[in-house]
């Protein structure tokens, strides 16, 4: 059992922060590494990237949106409560290297994934500028974070009400446009953004790592779900992935496969809703 | 027929091969309970009976592990139940897993002298009956075990052929733990072979068993990245590695990424581990298919149709490139598809998958093959007849083609000395590896094979384990 110890709620309740009792994978986890959680016996194996972790007192840090069933139930998890399964560190760990500057863009939950390997490339000696966004001023998450772990920092809200009035590619252009110099970009966030921010990049010729998250079963390469085209080549994001190179990456084959279940994710969802009666504050 | 036998008397009166009573095919082909119910004790000792008790017993050469099958068969003619599975767990951990997925016509079964003139006697189901019997009414008895030897073991992967090296070792009285990346353990017995032919709950009953033992079952734990070998070695004084042949092989055909085309691991393990076809009581989902097509014509393919079925397919086709006579499946597995009502494509490959604009799968488009010259394996190669072209209308495409050597583990391991393939290069009498105090066993070393195969590179790689820890070779 994997007990929580910390439990925040971000973006007005649509986000929430664990920090969860796992002493043996926070001593292991490297930046860009993920877990699988289960709740319970009958849950679904859902994979969470680690935000952080705290070797010393054997926590991991997971930041999840929640978006269907899985993730509500997670949200029902109080502190002192526990997950059944953490499993993990799976996936391999970003490549950390120091290529003098870089830009690291993140977009809603995609922050959180971003801020470890942000900080990891500035602790060896990179320049890094950062560029965050999300729909408004209430659904950013990590300001604080990722101010402390970049050199430079942007901001931008899809409907002005914090920061830059647009989406992040507005500033990514600019910032590639100033910085001529810059050797890796680092986009994680929603799928559109990671292609748009991708198309862009190609333009300018900077090297782009992606981080993918088809859905996922077991996560150590044994079932095929997380395939996807990378390059023209089948890739399993959970042993070869979660990161991979923007450039090479077949978005359209992502996002139509993160569609197979919709069907069933409502029938899920309504359900766990009904059961619940829905006090949750997401939205819907 | 009968008035003919008469005559021959004074003969004894031929007992015909007794069938095990199982649902009818209409109704448990919607269904995920097992299919056949068992002998009960009456029809074992009848079929016990048919056993002529050989001096020089053909069958025994057949069985992979050499299990005494005219001993076990005695015992349940006289009735002694506890006989018979004290006999069988001489040579077999999992009795009760054997009599249900081993290829008997091949093995013991397929060398029984009794079928040379007639069937052969049913020592699959008797062994079943014997282990199924001590599971339910048999009272629990826990074999000796040595004196602890103080001596650690680590034993990667919880299927058959883990579970016989842990079970062994801890009976000679040394600290085993098994390190299993799924969160249950069995390896391909929970994760692949479906319910209704092995239920889960003696697979469970057979890991509590090991765990009374004193084996400890470390679940969630992903050796190579949880825990490399080399820290392994650093706790424990030898490590077995079982981690199977868990890698999906693709037909690498256009339209693979449509929704709706699994993998028979992804397919299985979402029906079985995740128990998706109790969504929404589980929460897992899958996809369910209308029609259905399964690619291949092993046991993993015959799984994967037969559970398309229980998810409510209107037709569910098995496409195969051969023909019926070189299908690799158990004969029981096939005959049970055919009379559930899988529907086959035989001399039929997949060229390329079709969909629609959303992403789903529509069809496959299939070319008609004839069989030409043998190949390698002595089978007739499968050719293409070319302008054959036509196409399938399904939803949900399965891939049972195949499994590979899953790398996670191997590459993480420096020292350890692979095939071409990507399985582990192990000395076939004691399951050695080049690295030192590493042995090997099972799917990983041979490829996929068989249960009972995989359970046998067990059985040695324990005794070499069982000589290094106490003798130091
Ligand atoms: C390697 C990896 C790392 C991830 N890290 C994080 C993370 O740090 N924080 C976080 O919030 N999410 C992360 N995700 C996504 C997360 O796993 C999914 O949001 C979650 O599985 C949804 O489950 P659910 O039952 O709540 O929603 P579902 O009902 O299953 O889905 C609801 C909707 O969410 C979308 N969705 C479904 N599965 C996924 C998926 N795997 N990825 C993205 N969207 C999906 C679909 O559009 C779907 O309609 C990660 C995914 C992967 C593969
Ligand atoms: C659907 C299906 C049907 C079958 N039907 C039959 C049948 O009827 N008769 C028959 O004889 N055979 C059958 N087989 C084949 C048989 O199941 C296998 O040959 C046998 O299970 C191999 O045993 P094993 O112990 O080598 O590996 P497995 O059973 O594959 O077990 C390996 C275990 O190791 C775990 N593992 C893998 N990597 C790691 C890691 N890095 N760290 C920790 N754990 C890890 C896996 O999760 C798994 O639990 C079938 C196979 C399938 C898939
Ligand atoms: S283990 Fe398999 S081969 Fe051996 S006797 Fe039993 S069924 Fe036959
Ligand atoms: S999640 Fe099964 S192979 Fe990646």
């Amino acid at each position: 059992m994997f007990e929580i110890v910390e439990r925040q709620e971000l973006a007005q309740g649509t986000i929430i922060s664990n920090w969860v009792k796992a002493p043996k994978i926070a001593q292991k986890a490297k930046p860009g590494q993920f877990v699988i959680l289960r709740a319970n016996e009958k849950g679904e194996r859902i994979p969470l990237t680690m935000a952080d972790t705290d070797p010393e007192r054997g926590l991991i840090n997971i930041i999840y949106m929640v978006v269907g069933k899985s993730t509500a139930l997670f949200k029902t998890l109080q502190v002192g409560d526990s997950y059944l399964d953490v499993i993990g560190p799976l996936g391999q760990p970003t490549h950390l290297e120091k290529v003098g500057k870089v830009v690291c863009v993140g977009g809603g939950t995609g922050i959180a994934v971003l801020h470890p390997i942000t900080r990891g490339l500035k602790q060896i000696g990179n320049h890094v500028i950062s560029i965050i966004g999300a729909r408004s001023k209430d659904l950013l998450i990590l300001e604080d974070k990722m101010r402390a772990a970049s050199d430079e920092l942007f901001v931008c809200t899809d409907d002005g009400s914090y920061g830059h009035h647009g989406f992040v590619t507005d500033v990514l252009k600019k910032v590639l446009t100033d910085n001529k110099d810059i050797g890796l970009a680092v986009c994680i966030g929603p799928v559109p953004m990671m292609k748009f921010c991708s198309l862009m990049t190609k333009d300018f010729g900077v090297k782009t790592l992606v981080s993918l998250n088809p859905i996922m079963v077991d996560g150590t390469g044994m079932c095929g779900c997380c395939r996807v085209q990378v390059g023209g080549q089948m890739k399993f994001a959970c042993v070869d992935g979660p990161e991979f190179d923007g450039h090479e990456t077949d978005f359209e084959e992502l996002t139509l496969r993160l569609r197979s279940y919709l069907p069933e994710e409502k029938i899920a969802y309504d359900q766990f809703k009904a059961q619940h009666g829905h006090k949750c504050s997401c939205g819907t | 027929m009968a008035e003919e036998e008469k005559e021959k008397a004074p003969k004894k009166e031929k007992i015909p091969r007794q069938k095990m009573p199982e649902q009818p095919p209409d109704v448990r082909r919607r269904n995920f309970e097992e299919v056949p119910y068992g002998y009960t004790p009456e029809l074992a000792m009848k079929e016990a009976e048919r056993c002529i008790q050989c001096k020089d017993p053909r069958c025994r050469q057949g069985c992979p592990v050499e299990i005494d099958i005219p001993g076990f068969i005695k015992f349940i003619k006289e009735g002694d139940f506890e006989g018979a599975i004290r006999k069988l767990w001489e040579k077999n951990a999992l009795p009760a897993v054997c009599g249900r997925v081993c290829p008997q016509e091949v093995q013991c079964e397929g060398l029984c002298i009794v079928g040379k003139k007639d069937e052969p006697v049913a020592i699959g189901n008797l062994e079943r009956f014997a282990a199924d019997y001590q599971r339910l009414h048999g009272r629990e008895v826990l074999p000796p075990k040595a004196e602890p030897t103080g001596k650690k073991v680590a034993v990667v992967g919880s299927g058959p052929s883990g579970l016989t090296v842990a079970g062994d070792l801890v009976l000679k009285g040394h600290d085993v733990t098994i390190f299993e990346a799924l969160h249950a353990p069995g390896g391909v017995l929970v994760y692949g072979i479906p319910e209704f032919r092995l239920p889960k709950e003696i697979v469970f009953s057979e890991c509590n068993y090991l765990k009374k033992l004193g084996v400890k079952i470390e679940c969630s734990q992903v050796i190579g990245r949880s825990e490399t070998v080399d820290e392994l070695l650093e706790n424990f004084d030898a490590v077995y590695l079982g981690v199977g042949a868990g890698l999906p092989v693709f037909l690498k055909i256009p339209g693979e990424h449509y929704i709706g085309v699994y993998s028979a691991n992804e397919y299985l393990t979402r029906s079985n581990l995740m128990k998706a076809y109790d969504f929404p009581n589980y929460d897992t989902p899958l996809v369910r298919g209308k029609n259905v097509a399964t690619f291949g014509g092993g046991n993993v393919a015959m799984d994967s149709a037969r559970t398309a079925l229980r998810m409510g397919a209107e037709h569910s086709y098995i496409i195969y490139r051969r023909s019926h006579a070189e299908l690799p499946a158990r004969a029981a597995e096939i005959h049970h598809a055919e009379e559930e009502g899988v529907e086959f494509l035989f001399l039929t490959n997949p060229v390329r998958f079709l969909g629609n604009d959303d992403g789903f799968l529509t069809g496959v488009e299939c070319l008609k093959m004839e069989l030409g010259e043998p190949d390698a394996s002595g089978r007739r190669r499968p050719v293409p007849i070319p302008g054959s072209e036509f196409q399938v209308e399904i939803d949900t495409a399965i891939i049972s083609i195949g499994s590979g050597a899953n790398p996670l583990l191997t590459k993480s391991t420096p020292g350890l000395a692979l095939n071409k393939w990507g399985y582990i290069i192990a000395d076939p009498k004691t399951g050695k590896t080049m690295k030192p105090r590493v042995w090997a066993g099972g799917d990983i070393v041979t490829g996929a094979a068989t249960v009972i195969l995989a359970m046998g590179a067990g059985r040695m790689a324990s005794n070499s384990i069982h000589d290094f820890l106490t003798m130091g070779w």
